[in-house]
């Protein structure tokens, strides 16, 4: 609405044909509403005058499916939480059972499940800035970034046999070694990510088009941000300087060099721009791991009440049979007690919650997704701005469905 | 003329308009913009559809390569030393030491050189289909045929409720004036009938009693004003469409369609004034005549070049596609005023759509790209004033000169009348490709506008930098045929910097990421 709308308003109040706002249902069979989110719009012309977001439509039960399994069962429903990046997921929730079982894993694997979640995270990335492209319109910068994506996954199937539902990490390690290629495939990546980024950023950020339309659009400020919740990308560009990597490390982060970037105004560029930043932030991290991630040692830690055996060993030696029946059947058992672990995911600080009562089946597993905070950003932010400003910020939450509604 | 030969004339024009628009460009517009867009995206797309050949084709093609630029190499270095000989016999005013009478030095010489370019062509040619494992890439070119028949066996849904006379009237309302707008558009010079085998003069000039058939469908005294009218038409359909499709998304898109046209119909009205003032015509085949006869196309006029960048906006803004796209405006509205379309009331509107491009690029063509005429090209044949004179004719000719000689002082190469007017076409229909494919490239490039923002770009952009190009036009042409001649030469500046440091820079820059960069096989 322009400044002087408003005085007129003012003035021809009663010359005004009597009108109401029109309602609009928007999704959840919308189809830029991925992850079946609807929202309620109260229009004044094209400006949002009222909206209400509803989220619920993908729910399945996660948490509760969690508690009828064993431990190690869980792995394939976290890889079904934030589908675009399984790897961030997988790598959390074994961190979390391996924080009430009081291991660390060896070095191999750490460095091992840092490369294969920042490569996940930067699929996550890249996917979100693509589909911010391709929202409003530009359809070219979309699928140069989906090749990349392409590119990644054919790493992340190399090595764990799967091109999203990898269930790859396990309680107190991961499920095999890295593939002999895995970094001289990596190696050969990281320049051509870094091209096509260059590329994309030529089609985007000198367009006049682009700038006008992400620039203002969809504000949340720092101090909202904090109140409601908002991790990762959306508060780093609301000008959170918080990361779980940096602010209390895990694995391996703390010896590794990055930066945090961070916005300043919190509207969908600094989003889109403090993304693209992470990326290259992440290829830095992937790089330091190829320097000093060991080709050799195991990438497991030997506790046959923990990791299962080899299958020789299962198939030959009677202590090798009990011990597979036993994590198999029974599961491995941790000690009763509650832990909360938090890690970095693609979307902010992706939180387990897990609560054990000595068995192998976990008592309550509940899972802090930072979709479902982001999420409550949504209706702050479109508030005010026009219908075609919806979609674009509602992508730059990068909201996952299997995430925010487990 | 009579009342039959006019209505033979008329029928026949709508027919080759009718071939041109509905039944050659606008499914090759598809198909164009399928390949186009999938090249630029590097995905797959009919540029990598083929017609399989035999095994070993590849290999073939490949070996075939060097040999082939050698001998283009070869046969263009030849042809151009040959007419280097020439050039020192014509500098030292004697041809009797040449071996061969100047006239087969010259044959032999341009011949030598169009075969080697031909070659260095169909080396090319040969090179990529080998980079594209022997297969010929131009497969695909029957997506549009059953596009067209999927389109007519789709179930045409209706929705229950909505206004069914509406919703039927809207895909005509659209398509027709998308094709109407042809009517007025001049695809070449005047056909003089009766001399439709001879010379005509340069000028144009015919005495005696003849029939000027003009080759355009209408002759309209208005014409760009009947162009306007029309287009403007076309939009309503849109807004009909949305307004009775009985569902919320439509009708914004509608209300947006409706709102865009008449924004940016002022828009465009306006920006092309400068041009009825230096035409000083509003008849679009007297501005395609005038560009001919003064030598200069106008978009190398200052006032109409900075006229072609605000006309080309405004008429992509409407023809509504990206960046204006808002009334489709799928991310948000779905599929906008096409939301409840299917079926052959779709493929009106998506036909309607390719037709308004290649109407786009006929009407700019026209009036910024001189229509037929084409450089080098008279009405009595093929010149090269400067390069050509009659002393280069007679030494070549080896005709005694002395000051005129009979036959050669009108110089260049002498063509029928129907060879010009059909090398005319051609020129026309070779602009309209170009330019089309320019909004294809655009088409692709850019992300769309938001509404106030197109709104903004309307009244506060283009509408007043219309209105001051106006101004400065009308300077311009009271100033008189000095400052024409200055705009002449600063709008030729103008265009050929912006080729050579925009556009070719652009270009050679390849989007794709280069061949070593494919996926590792997996």
């Amino acid at each position: 609405m322009e400044p002087a709308d408003d005085i007129l308003l003012d003035d021809d109040a009663a010359l005004e044909l009597p009108a109401e706002p029109m309602r609009l249902n928007m999704g959840p069979s919308h189809p830029a509403m991925h992850g079946t989110i609807r929202m309620v719009l109260d229009l004044d012309g094209e400006t949002v005058q009222n909206v209400d977001v509803q989220p619920g439509y993908l729910h399945r039960g996660f948490e509760k499916s969690c508690e009828r399994g064993t431990w190690a069962q869980v792995f394939p429903y976290t890889d079904r939480l934030n589908y675009v990046s399984p790897m961030c997921n997988n790598v959390g929730y074994a961190l979390a059972v391996e924080k009430l079982l009081d291991i660390q894993v060896p070095i191999r694997a750490q460095y091992y499940r840092v490369m294969l979640a920042e490569i996940a995270r930067i699929c996550d990335h890249f996917t979100c800035n693509g589909a911010a492209a391709m929202e409003l319109g530009a359809f070219t910068p979309f699928l140069w970034i989906l090749k990349v994506r392409e590119w990644l996954w054919h790493i992340l199937e190399a090595e764990t046999g799967a091109r999203m539902t990898h269930s790859f990490a396990r309680i107190g390690g991961m499920a095999a070694e890295p593939t002999p290629g895995f970094k001289a495939a990596v190696r050969a990546r990281i320049p051509e990510v870094r091209k096509v980024i260059a590329e994309t950023e030529t089609m985007l950020i000198k367009n006049r088009i682009f700038l006008d339309r992400t620039q203002g659009v969809g504000i949340l400020t720092k101090e909202r941000a904090i109140a409601l919740g908002c991790t990762g990308v959306i508060g780093r560009a609301s000008g959170i300087p918080y990361d779980v990597r940096k602010d209390n490390p895990y694995l391996v982060y703390g010896d590794l060099d990055f930066e945090v970037p961070i916005g300043q105004d919190g509207d969908n560029w600094d989003r889109f721009s403090v993304r693209f930043e992470e990326v290259h932030q992440s290829l830095r991290i992937l790089e330091q791991c190829l320097e000093k991630m060991p080709d050799e040692g195991p990438v497991s830690v030997s506790d046959p009440r923990i990791t299962l055996p080899p299958k020789s060993e299962v198939y030959n030696t009677i202590e090798g049979t009990i011990a597979h029946f036993k994590l198999i059947m029974e599961g491995l058992k941790p000690p009763k007690g509650e832990v909360y672990s938090f890690t970095e995911a693609g979307n902010g600080e992706l939180g387990f919650f897990i609560v054990s009562d000595g068995s192998g089946t976990p008592y309550r597993i509940r899972v802090r997704p930072p979709c479902w905070f982001n999420l409550q950003a949504v209706r702050e932010m479109v508030m005010g701005d026009m219908i075609a400003d919806i979609i674009p910020t509602f992508g730059s939450i990068n909201m996952i469905g299997g995430e925010c509604d487990r | 003329m009579t009342t039959g030969l006019l209505l033979l004339t008329t029928a026949l024009k709508i027919l080759f308009i009718l071939l041109v628009t509905v039944g050659a460009f606008a499914p090759m517009l598809v198909w164009a913009e399928r390949r186009q867009s999938a090249m630029m995206q590097d995905r797959i797309g009919p540029h990598r559809a083929g017609i399989r050949l035999p095994a070993g084709a590849a290999d073939a093609f490949r070996a075939s390569v060097l040999p082939m630029r050698l001998a283009a190499a070869a046969s263009g270095a030849v042809g151009a030393l040959l007419l280097l000989l020439l050039a020192f016999a014509w500098a030292a005013d004697d041809a009797s030491w040449l071996p061969v009478s100047p006239l087969e030095l010259t044959a032999t010489g341009v011949g030598l050189l169009v075969l080697g370019g031909i070659l260095d062509v169909g080396s090319k040619i040969h090179g990529m289909l080998a980079d594209n494992g022997g297969n010929i890439s131009l497969a695909g070119l029957l997506h549009p045929l059953a596009d067209a028949l999927k389109f007519i066996f789709k179930e045409d849904f209706v929705p229950p409720k909505a206004d069914k006379l509406l919703h039927s009237l809207a895909p005509i309302i659209t398509l027709m004036p998308a094709i109407a707008v042809f009517a007025v558009i001049p695809f070449s010079d005047v056909l003089y009938l009766e001399h439709w085998d001879a010379v005509v003069p340069r000028n144009g000039v015919v005495t005696g009693d003849v029939t000027a058939i003009p080759l355009q469908v209408a002759n309209l005294n208005v014409g760009v004003l009947f162009l306007f009218a029309i287009a403007g038409t076309g939009i309503i359909g849109a807004a009909i469409g949305g307004y009775a499709s009985d569902n919320k998304y439509s009708l914004i898109g509608g209300i947006r369609a409706a709102s865009q046209m008449v924004s940016y119909e002022v828009a465009l009205g306006l920006t092309i004034v400068p041009c009825f003032m230096i035409y000083d015509s509003l008849r679009l085949e007297a501005m395609a005549t005038w560009q001919h006869d003064n030598g200069v196309w106008g978009i190398c006029v200052l006032p109409i070049t900075i006229a072609f960048v605000l006309f080309f906006t405004a008429a992509i803004g409407e023809t509504k596609r990206i960046p204006f796209d808002l009334p489709e405006g799928e991310s948000e509205l779905v599929g906008g005023y096409l939301t409840e379309y299917s079926g052959m009331k779709f493929g009106m509107f998506f036909m309607s759509e390719f037709i308004e491009v290649v109407g786009l690029a006929a009407v700019a063509t026209v009036i910024f790209f001189g229509g037929w005429d084409l450089p080098f090209v008279y009405r009595d044949g093929i010149d090269f004033p400067g390069v050509w004179d009659a002393q280069l004719a007679s030494f070549v000719m080896g005709v005694e000169y002395n000051g005129a000689v009979e036959g050669i002082d009108a110089t260049g190469i002498a063509l029928a009348h129907w060879g010009v007017l059909a090398l005319g076409v051609v020129g026309f229909l070779a602009k309209i490709v170009a330019l089309i494919w320019f909004q294809l490239l655009t088409r692709w490039s850019l992300p769309r506008f938001r509404y106030d923002q197109m709104m903004q770009l309307c009244w506060k952009g283009l509408l007043p930098a219309a209105l001051g190009n106006i101004l400065f036009t009308g300077v311009v042409v009271l100033l008189g045929e000095g400052a024409m001649q200055m705009a002449v030469w600063s709008g030729t500046f103008v265009v050929v910097g912006s080729i050579v440091f925009f556009f070719l820079p652009a270009l050679k820059r390849d989007p794709r990421v280069p061949a070593g960069a494919q996926p590792a096989a997996s």
